[in-house]
């Protein structure tokens, strides 16, 4: 396949690096202000090197990546709101030229998901979006295999930011500014945190969830979402006492009309969703296979380049 | 003629009363006047609950009809029904409150949970002395089966108005 990728932070970046080994050609890349298209299938290297160097990928615009020749459409631009543009135009762009596309960008799916089906029907394209929700864990494909109607809820750890910072609060007794600081030190938290810490970014993958569950109408605007920040060590203490903890937890739950809260709550402190550091969890409640609980890592370049891969690899 | 669902048992029920004259007489007649038979009555006059009342214990024999009737009667009658029957209360539920738990009076708190039909099983406080940290209070319910949601939603409520922030349990409970 041939992929245009649009945006070229880490996730975007990754993609590059890995399509090769997965037998696929990038053929377009585009950043904020740049583009490079070739397409025989660009160098990758030069061109990350180029855009390492100089701040831009090559000579051309993003407009001059959208109408190059390329299959499939990634969108890995930086998740907005509202509008959900740049991203949502890119996608309608591709699709409305039959391509594919698979999008690392959560903006389009939680934000504009009836607009984004609508172009989709319009098209041969196909809309793909695993890495949205959880990185690498292969969510939205196992509830794609289960059956989103056998699917009666959803609940997990979906910010691994937030975890990081409540897993070492609880762990050594220390306040949330100080492990918010050691956090940004390691690299875990932004020097803006506060899409993880207060919710939205967990509250953005549960919207998504809750949308291929239910009939796609929800968004940010219908989720209950309350962040970490006002939580204390005492706090956290007390629950463990209690043979608790306490977790930033993204809960869906099924029906014509999905529920979606996201806030900290109380769950065992040796129990499954219990994860600690940047680790993520979620947990399907299922019709007819009980609960199935899929972890592992939420987020990083490569860990989400392989959810976007594996979506290209299960295009028609 | 006999039918199972008219025999009587017997019943525990736990009031907490304010130190007031009659509020005792008072506590007793919705019992009386609901078809109920007092069996016996301990009043702990030198205990004071945490919130500063008077517990008292009350035996009595009726129908589970008719006793339904008579804990809601005396709920109606504003007198603080704690446990009622230890089958009852089938669902236990935990939450931890953040926040100025004391200027936003701790026992209104914990009396207006009580009102909503969850009993506070358990209450434990963390005020850690000399920071700027808040306190905070972890609260062990017990709620009837089934009304588990309307007592987080009590919850939910007062720390909306009290600016307390909330850490609730699961939905559907531990995981």
């Amino acid at each position: 396949m041939k992929l245009a990728v649009v945006g070229c932070g880490a996730v975007g970046r990754a993609v590059c690096e890995l399509a090769g080994s997965y037998g696929h050609r990038v053929t377009a890349i585009a950043d904020s202000t740049s583009a490079a298209v070739d397409e025989g299938g660009l160098d990758v290297e030069t061109v990350l090197d180029r855009k390492a160097e100089r701040g831009t990928v090559g000579s051309g615009d993003r407009e001059h990546a959208l109408a190059g020749e390329y299959d499939v459409l990634v969108e890995a631009t930086p998740t907005t709101l509202g509008d959900a543009e740049p991203g949502f135009f890119h996608a309608e762009r591709a699709l409305a030229r039959d391509a594919h596309v698979v999008l690392a960008n959560k903006g389009p799916v939680a934000e504009r998901y009836g607009d984004l089906r609508a172009a989709e029907r319009d098209s041969a394209g196909t809309v793909l979006f695993e890495a949205t929700v959880g990185g690498a864990i292969p969510i939205l494909s196992t509830i794609a295999d289960l059956g989103p109607e056998d699917v009666t809820a959803v609940r997990g750890i979906l910010n691994g930011t937030a975890n990081f910072v409540l897993s070492r609060m609880s762990a050594e007794g220390l306040d949330y500014e100080h492990v918010l600081a050691e956090a940004q030190d390691l690299g875990v938290a932004e020097t803006d945190p506060t899409f993880d810490v207060e919710g939205t970014d967990a509250a953005l993958k549960c919207v998504i969830l809750a949308n291929v569950l239910g009939d796609g109408d929800v968004t940010l605007d219908d989720a209950q979402v309350e962040g970490i920040t006002r939580l204390t060590p005492s706090a956290l203490d007390l629950a463990s006492e209690d043979g608790r903890t306490v977790r930033l937890v993204g809960e869906v739950t099924d029906g014509e009309d999905p529920t979606v809260r996201v806030g900290p709550r109380l769950v065992p402190e040796h129990g499954t969703l219990a994860v600690t550091g940047t680790q993520n969890i979620v947990q399907l409640e299922t019709r007819h296979a009980g609960q199935l609980n899929l972890s592992g890592r939420g987020a990083g370049g490569r860990a989400t380049a392989s959810a976007v891969l594996a979506d290209v690899g299960r295009l028609p | 003629m006999s039918d199972a669902s008219e025999s009587r048992s017997a019943y525990t029920v736990r009031l907490e009363l304010v130190d007031e004259p009659g509020e005792l007489l008072r506590a007793l007649a919705p019992i009386a006047d609901n078809g109920g038979n007092l069996l016996s009555i301990f009043h702990e006059r030198g205990s004071l609950t945490p919130r500063g009342h008077i517990p008292v214990e009350v035996d009595l024999e009726a129908t589970p009809e008719r006793f339904e009737t008579i804990v809601s009667a005396l709920r109606e009658a504003g007198v603080n029904v704690i446990r009622a029957g230890a089958e009852r209360y089938g669902e236990e539920l935990s939450v931890v409150l953040v926040g100025d738990l004391v200027e936003t009076d701790l026992s209104d708190t914990l009396s207006r949970v009580e009102q909503a039909n969850a009993a506070v099983a358990d209450v434990a406080l963390s005020a850690p002395a000399g920071t700027d940290e808040p306190s905070s209070a972890r609260l062990r319910l017990a709620t009837e089966t089934g009304q588990r949601e309307r007592a987080l939603d009590t919850v939910r409520e007062l720390a909306d108005e009290k600016d307390l922030h909330l850490v609730e349990p699961l939905a559907g409970g531990d995981r």
